[in-house]
């Protein structure tokens, strides 16, 4: 383990007076020896020092109600679809395609005069006659219509359940639309049963951008320090956020993959001399591959919350050793901080010692509980979606993985040194120094090692614990998704949406973080909580509860 | 190319021709979705798909986003392998594990595109799980394939799956059924409103007018309060009469109300949606003849009041020309009452297959200029191409149409689902002469909105 962990002091004995291991007793009580074998294992107590192994990334049991989507829903919906002029076409029936519309608020802003691609939602929509004779035919007409129609430099297709099983071969019809066309067409195999959750689409995606774009054009880039953003999604304009503070530093970046970005960003983005990781879960294959191909080193970022995003910045001006760049990084650091500690201080003084509940993504849920812990809010629980073991308990883990029949499943690409192309970015020498001062490269600690002790850690939360969370721990804010936000709310518990948030953003970078703080402020200190219970209920409640005693006085 | 248009006979479309292989921003959702949202208007019912998780994820997300309330679908979960010999071992866990977990009234069963491209035997296989289950609930199972229809579709098959394998023999009690068609919660609210009021008591197929529009809670609650009862769909059979909306069912052989009338001979009534004058009247005439009772004066009263302000205010809608898109039968609703107003619909546009719906909105609204398109199985490529060359000043349907409305630079009156993009897209109402009301006020306010956005001297007054 590297010497960046700042292992969190403290234990949460309890909350509201029930320890976390009576909560989970609560929560697997009763449920059928199976499953709750199961959960057992996806709910566990912290430690951070050594974090426990947690039961994650394996099959929700049917009938047990998840917020996890489908592997084309991570393939396409959320690597490949903020790729900004890709025509995207999906192959299936309607819905698969209509689903994944538009519907992530990935944002992206193109040039004047071209088309937003994202706009569209292009399907083959398929019919009973394409089920029962194939559907190659009625793809390939597809795509010659959408090169007709827009004339873009690329088509992406993707394949849904039904293409799967009825033995389509998308990857031919590509191939030859390719030829015929002379653009570049591929396609995913991403048929939705595929993997456990959304995050086998992303590996599939990975896969993908890496061998149909990653490198295509070799056109070089003299900016002085150039990195990519790797695993950013521009969900309410995070990326730009990102983008515009790196811009004050003096740092380029080539690609951000994938948010607000063109096509023509990704094949030239090997260029870069560092790539940084947002989202570990779903893009650590990439980072991986780059490093192995070009040469291009990565380390774990993280740009929610204050603290976290003056970290980021000092280690990528460590990372280039250059005195003017660290200079300029503490500049717009102190600048940046001098606007944000006020405000941060005033919304601090109101929310101190609340406590939040984290249930998301693969990576937010560990990023937002530095954004909370700012305002003086502690996440005494929290879980990924789709993450995988590693994402909890940090990389050192990933040779204890068992492979499953599922991850069987995705493709592991072979991936070499270019012979021409690859170039360490950093000499051997440097990077040694850089580590044995305690400089983590290609390595990612997880949730865990940053959770206070005994905080409750639930992968794939189902409705059944949540409730028994919010009963009991009482929670004053919950971060989730729009599967669940409704029936937390029902039960008068305010949630953030940290998947589409909420239709707010960005909340990424220092000016980011003064967004979410005052999102946060108001959500806490709406009055509308307190409307729920009419008066004369309240009336007749107090009265019951009065009515007793004055009757045992009587007696 | 608007003047070449002859007043005889149906202008020529643009040339569509070349864009058939591929559907550009649907206007069409898929099917188990409206199936999904029937049973959640069943009391204590859950939805279940039969099939991979993320087709339910997928529907929850788009339900809920309209709604803005929990909706739970489970899901079979299928993996690689079920996908290559069958999901009976998943549909056998999921229906154990929710009936366990939720012990619900029912379950609804429908199957995506995945588990009919299989081609499970589903009746089969639900045998085998009521056999191994004991304490199973009712199943009423639907076949969804997305490749054959659309969510409308998805909708009406639940309702008529739900009659054909829970109606009892009848047993005669006097009240009407009611199969409202895909409206919205304020639309339900308001029928059993309207039918009430004629002293019937009615049984509402679906009704998740408190399911899907309900309170904060008190208490936790698994399954929402609120939807028809299961006890009260076997009853159906003993009702007086059938009431069912939606023009298009009229030229359909087999529907639910249709179903009910073979069976056990209930008489179906069927009937345009209400929305707007006419077929709102047919709707109070129907209720008059099966109640025996006459109109109340409050409906009466209702309806005078939307007169008055259709004086007050024809001038300012008079003329416009409007492009309704959405659900067939919706569209044929809103139609008949634009043309009532004096708006001319220049496009009439529905997403999912409805071989029947021109012909029908043709009968509903014989008044409906000639000049009129009428299109089923459009896209929002179509519909654009189409709205470009018939410059219109109002769109009329649901939240997919505003990336139009901003390219035209007109303004998008919501109606129909989605609605993602404006609050309380679940409770527009559009039905009775309530709806009609308050359809119409937002209409006229749209106009002069615009008018006084557009105008450079700033009238406070309009
Ligand atoms: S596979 Fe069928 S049921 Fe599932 S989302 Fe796609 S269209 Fe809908
Ligand atoms: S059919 Fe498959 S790919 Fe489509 S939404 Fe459902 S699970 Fe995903």
């Amino acid at each position: 383990m590297s010497t960046e962990a700042t292992i969190p002091t403290g234990t949460i004995e309890e909350v509201e007076g029930v320890t976390p291991d009576a909560l989970r007793e609560q929560m697997l009580k009763g449920l059928p020896s199976k499953t709750l074998r199961k959960r057992a294992k996806q709910i566990v107590p912290n430690d951070p020092e050594t974090p426990p192994e947690i039961g994650a990334n394996s099959r929700t049991i049917p009938g047990i109600i998840t917020q996890r989507g489908c592997t084309y829903a991570g393939c396409r919906g959320v690597v490949i679809g903020p790729i900004h002029d890709i025509l995207h076409i999906t192959h299936g029936p309607v819905g698969c395609g209509y689903y994944s519309w538009m519907t992530r608020r990935n944002l992206a802003r193109v040039p004047e005069g071209q088309t937003n691609y994202m706009q569209y939602c292009m399907t083959t929509d398929m019919q009973e006659d394409h089920i029962v004779f194939g559907g190659e035919k009625r793809l390939a007409e597809a795509i010659r219509e959408a090169y007709r129609l827009f004339k873009p430099k690329a088509i992406s297709v993707y394949a849904t359940c039904p293409v799967g099983l009825i033995g389509d071969d998308i990857h031919s019809v590509c191939r030859q639309a390719k030829e015929e066309l002379g653009i570049n067409v591929f396609g995913f195999s991403c048929e939705g049963y595929k993997g456990v959750s959304q995050s086998a689409g992303h590996h599939i995606a990975n896969n993908g951008v890496f061998k149909h774009m990653i490198g295509l054009d070799d056109t070089p880039n003299d900016a002085k320090y150039k990195i990519n953003i790797l695993g950013e999604y521009n969900i309410g304009g995070d990326a730009w956020a990102i983008d515009e503070l790196l811009k004050k530093c003096g740092i380029s970046i080539l690609a951000t993959l994938s948010g607000g970005v063109s096509y023509d960003e990704i094949i030239n983005c090997h260029q870069a001399d560092l790539n940084v990781v947002m989202c570990h879960r779903s893009i650590n294959y990439m980072a991986e591959m780059m490093e192995t191909k070009f040469g291009i080193p990565w380390f774990k970022v993280n740009f929610i919350g204050a603290d976290s995003t003056a970290k980021s910045l000092r280690k990528i001006a460590k990372y280039f050793d250059d005195k003017e760049l660290m200079d300029r990084v503490e500049e717009v650091i102190a600048a940046e901080l001098a606007v944000l500690r006020p405000i941060q201080a005033e919304i601090k003084a109101k929310h101190q010692g609340k406590k939040a509940a984290i249930f998301v993504g693969g990576s937010r849920a560990h990023h937002y509980q530095d954004l909370f812990g700012d305002i003086g809010i502690e996440t005494v629980s929290a879980g990924y979606e789709f993450a995988h073991r590693d994402d909890y308990e940090g990389r050192d883990v990933l040779p204890n993985i068992k492979v499953d029949a599922d991850s069987r499943n995705i493709e592991e690409l072979d991936v070499e040194p270019d012979e021409t192309r690859f170039r360490p970015r950093i000499s051997p020498e440097a990077k040694q120094k850089l580590i044995d001062a305690g400089f983590a490269f290609s390595d990612y600690l997880g949730m865990m090692r940053e959770m206070k002790k005994r905080a409750l850690v639930i992968d794939d939360i189902s409705h059944h614990e949540l409730e028994h969370l919010i009963k009991t721990w009482k929670p004053d804010i919950i971060g989730s998704g729009i599967k669940d936000k409704f029936i937390i709310e029902k039960m008068g518990v305010p949630c953030k949406q940290l998947h589409s948030y909420d239709y707010g953003g960005p909340y990424a970078s220092f000016a980011g973080a003064i967004n979410f703080y005052k999102e946060i402020d108001r959500m806490l200190s709406t009055k509308v909580w307190s409307y729920v219970v009419p008066p004369w209920v309240k009336d007749r409640k107090a009265a019951a509860t009065e009515a007793p005693a004055e009757e045992q006085k009587a007696a | 190319m608007i003047e070449e248009f002859s007043l005889t006979e149906e202008p020529k479309a643009p040339d569509l021709s070349h864009c058939t292989a591929a559907t550009r921003n649907a206007c069409k959702l898929c099917t188990p979705l409206g199936a999904c949202l029937v049973f959640r208007g069943i009391e204590g019912a859950i939805p279940f798909l039969h099939g991979s998780q993320g087709c339910s994820t997928y529907i929850r997300r788009y339900l809920i986003s309209h709604f803005r309330e929990p909706m739970d679908i489970a899901a079979s979960n299928f993996n690689e392998d079920s996908a290559v010999f069958g999901g009976a071992k998943n549909l056998h866990a999921g229906l154990k594990n929710v009936s366990r977990q939720y012990k619900p009234a029912l379950i609804g069963v429908a199957t995506t595109c995945l588990s009919e491209t299989i081609g499970e035997d589903m009746a089969a296989l639900l045998l085998d799980c009521r056999r191994a289950i004991p304490d199973l609930p009712p199943v009423v199972h639907v076949s969804t394939a997305s490749y054959r229809g659309s969510h409308i579709d998805g909708f009406h098959d639940a309702v008529t799956a739900l009659i054909d394998q829970l109606v009892l023999p009848p047993d005669p009690h006097g009240g009407v059924n009611l199969l409202p068609g895909m409206l919205s919660t304020a639309d339900l609210r308001h029928l059993r409103e309207l039918v009430e009021a004629f002293g019937l008591p009615v049984t509402m197929l679906p009704d998740y007018s408190d399911t899907l529009d309900g309170p904060t809670w008190m208490d936790y609650e698994a399954l929402p309060e609120g939807g028809t009862s299961v006890e009260a769909i076997r009853r159906m059979s003993g009702a007086r009469a059938t009431l069912e909306f939606g023009d298009t069912l009229r030229f359909t052989r087999r529907t639910a109300a249709t179903n009910l009338a073979e069976r056990f001979g209930v008489v179906r009534e069927n009937l345009g949606t209400p929305i707007g004058l006419r077929a709102t009247e047919a709707m109070i005439q129907a209720l008059e003849r099966i109640s025996g009772r006459p109109c109340p004066p409050a409906i009466t009263a209702e309806r005078g009041r939307l007169l008055d302000s259709m004086v007050d205010a024809h001038k300012v809608v008079f003329g416009k020309r409007a492009v309704v898109y959405g659900e067939a039968d919706l569209v044929i609703g809103l139609t008949s009452f634009l043309c009532e107003i004096g708006v001319e619909p220049v496009l009439c546009a529905s997403g999912g297959k409805s071989e029947h719906f021109p012909t029908a909105l043709r009968v509903a609204v014989p008044e409906l200029p000639s000049t009129c398109m009428v299109r089923d199985n459009m896209d929002f490529a179509d519909i654009d191409a189409l709205g470009k060359e018939l410059k219109p000043d109002v769109l009329i349907g649901n939240s997919k149409g505003y990336g139009m409305a901003r390219a035209l630079d007109i303004p998008l009156v919501h109606a129909g689902f989605p609605i993602h993009d404006r609050l309380g897209g679940q409770r527009v109402l559009h039905v009775g002469y309530r709806g009609a009301q308050q359809f119409y006020d937002q209409i006229v306010n749209t106009f002069l909105a615009r008018k006084q956005e557009k105008s450079t001297v700033g009238y406070s007054y309009l």
